[in-house]
């Protein structure tokens, strides 16, 4: 299967993705999913269509009061499809992934960690990166974060 | 799960059997491992936020600093992502030059897991074998490039020096050495009683699991998943050059020394022909300094296996979001189950089998109190202290187990 046939069974499928997938060159799919949608075109994506290797989960603010949660899945390591998912900064929550990609764990601590965006679902675990005495609400890779913690709790070690 | 009747050990972030900084808690029965978990985070140094403070020429300089084994496919891997957003062709002769580092640094990563390898089995002549024959690469690389680990070689547009005839004399003999060496170190693991009653059945990591759990480079091959970046999404100069994907289905630890060793005649057969096949030409073309708005995923085929970087640019010369995926964050999740049902002695050489770069995953915020302008600086005392209560809040009390030890003698 390739790019432009991956693209038209996604929008067979998902019909409201007419205009919102774009192959920028061989090997990469961009897809941009509603919020609300998103949970049904991830686990047709990776059942369905084999894409079930995800390579990764990239976190990002926008700076206009958007974020975007973007999941690299690759189909048996040659074709990317990357699967974006733009959410409101007072609804920054998406579902875990893990029933479909057990890899997704350590990814989705890393959103919760650096971005503040909830996954719901997911295990109790060890945070990741940032220590356990990191200051509640500090998040770095937030656009307004500016690494100033002189007037928060500076932890002790 | 980690059951409450078992013995829990904590070991790392600093430890002996550890060579980075992590941390495990491991769950015993008598000498078997019952439960596992990691913890990882101690060599966190923001690099990805700090990306997006300095132009796209600066960090290259910061992303080939986020390993000090494999800089150069870091710094790869990202000027890839940024040329394909600008649309610049880069210069074959280019693509070749970086192909030779590429395979000259996975030649030195791995002689250099091959030399920890044997250390962590009690095995020190391997290691000091093996990382006497890797000083032959890192003079190379030193010649070609200047330096010995970080290279300084790729620009956004190719790179940014050239090799002459008498390096690649240099660099054709010292691949015949190296293979030399390497055909004696396959024999050594085909025959060697230590390397097969120590690595045999150690780590296992079903072909399933391995899939399941995403993992990738020599750790995935080595369980039969035959896939390598190379190969499958060919970048820089390898959709040209003639190679195999090496793969077996031993599932364990030998399978993952099986595969390094056959990279390694790989790799000495990848740099023969691109000194041979290297084209004429120019070595780089001329970047803008300001990168238009637009996104790509980058990938590359790193010593441990597939690394990632995403850039976002927004049409400045600093990019708007930087994302590093290094392979160990990705082999990582394997190591449980590898450790599942196998004693505690197995441990530092399963740990090892992935070749792990923590450094790489992690990618230190130092605090200073910018009100009162000084650094915290914390007494020896303070350490130990939170260390215990740190440990005590994880159910890990050094006072009860002091007592018991007591109680036993």
């Amino acid at each position: 299967m390739n790019e432009e046939a991956i693209k038209q069974e996604l929008i067979n499928k998902f019909p409201y993705l007419q205009e919102a997938i774009t192959i920028k060159r061989k090997g990469r799919i961009f897809a941009q999913v509603p919020a609300d949608k998103f949970d049904a075109v991830f686990a047709y994506a990776v059942k369905e269509m084999r894409f079930a290797a995800l390579s990764a989960i990239t976190g990002l603010d926008r700076g206009d009061g958007v974020f975007e949660v973007i999941y690299h899945l690759n189909q048996e390591g040659r074709i990317l499809l990357n699967l974006c998912v733009g959410l409101e900064k007072d609804k920054l929550a998406v579902n875990t992934v893990t029933a479909y990609c057990p890899s997704a764990d350590i990814y989705e601590r890393e959103l919760e960690d650096l971005l503040g965006i909830k996954v719901n679902g997911l295990a109790a675990g060890y945070r990741y990166p940032l220590t356990d005495d990191w200051p509640q609400g500090e998040y770095p890779l937030r656009k307004d974060w500016k690494g100033n913690l002189a007037s928060k709790e500076v932890p002790d070690a | 799960m980690h059951d409450s009747g078992d013995v829990k050990i904590p070991i790392g972030p600093q430890h002996p059997a550890l060579k980075e900084p992590e941390s495990f808690l491991i769950s015993l029965r008598g000498e078997k491992i019952t439960a596992s978990s990691v913890r990882l985070g101690y060599n966190h140094r923001g690099i990805e936020k700090a990306c997006e403070a300095r132009t796209y020429t600066q960090d290259i300089y910061l992303i080939e600093r986020v390993c000090g084994i494999c800089s150069h496919s870091h710094s790869t891997c990202f000027v890839q992502a940024v040329e394909e957003i600008a649309g610049l062709d880069i210069p074959a002769r280019a693509k070749y030059l970086r192909t030779l580092i590429a395979e000259l640094e996975r030649i030195h990563s791995h002689l250099l897991w091959l030399g920890v390898a044997g250390h962590e089995i009690g095995f020190d002549t391997l290691l000091m074998y093996t990382w006497r024959d890797r000083e032959v690469v890192m003079d190379i690389l030193a010649a070609l490039t200047g330096n010995r680990v970080n290279y300084g070689i790729n620009t956004i547009g190719g790179v940014r020096r050239d090799i002459n005839a008498k390096q690649k004399e240099e660099v054709l003999k010292a691949m015949d050495i190296l293979e030399t060496q390497t055909k004696y170190y396959i024999d050594l693991a085909q025959n060697e009683t230590t390397l097969l009653k120590r690595l045999q059945g150690v780590g296992v990591l079903s072909h399933d699991d391995a899939q399941r759990l995403g993992a990738v480079g020599p750790t995935g091959r080595a369980s039969g998943i035959d896939r390598d970046t190379r190969k499958d999404d060919p970048y820089a100069a390898y959709g040209e050059l003639d190679f195999k994907v090496i793969s077996v289905n031993n599932n364990d630890v030998y399978g993952r020394t099986l595969v390094r060793l056959g990279e390694l005649m790989e790799s000495f057969n990848l740099v023969r022909q691109v000194i041979r096949k290297l084209p004429e030409g120019a070595i780089s073309v001329k970047a803008p300094r300001k990168i238009p708005a637009g996104q790509a995923v980058s990938r590359y085929e790193a010593p441990r296996g597939e690394d990632l970087h995403f850039v976002r640019s927004n049409g400045t010369d600093k990019p708007d979001r930087v994302k590093v995926r290094a392979p160990t964050l990705a082999n990582i999740q394997s190591v449980s189950k590898m450790l599942e049902d196998r004693y505690l002695a197995d441990m530092p050489i399963v740990v090892a089998a992935i070749d792990p770069c923590f450094s790489c995953t992690d990618r230190m915020v130092a605090l200073r109190d910018t009100q009162n302008r000084k650094k915290n600086t914390v007494p020896w005392e303070t350490i130990r202290l939170k260390g215990i209560k740190w440990y005590k809040d994880k159910g890990v009390d050094f006072a009860s187990l002091n007592k018991k030890l007591s109680a036993s003698f």
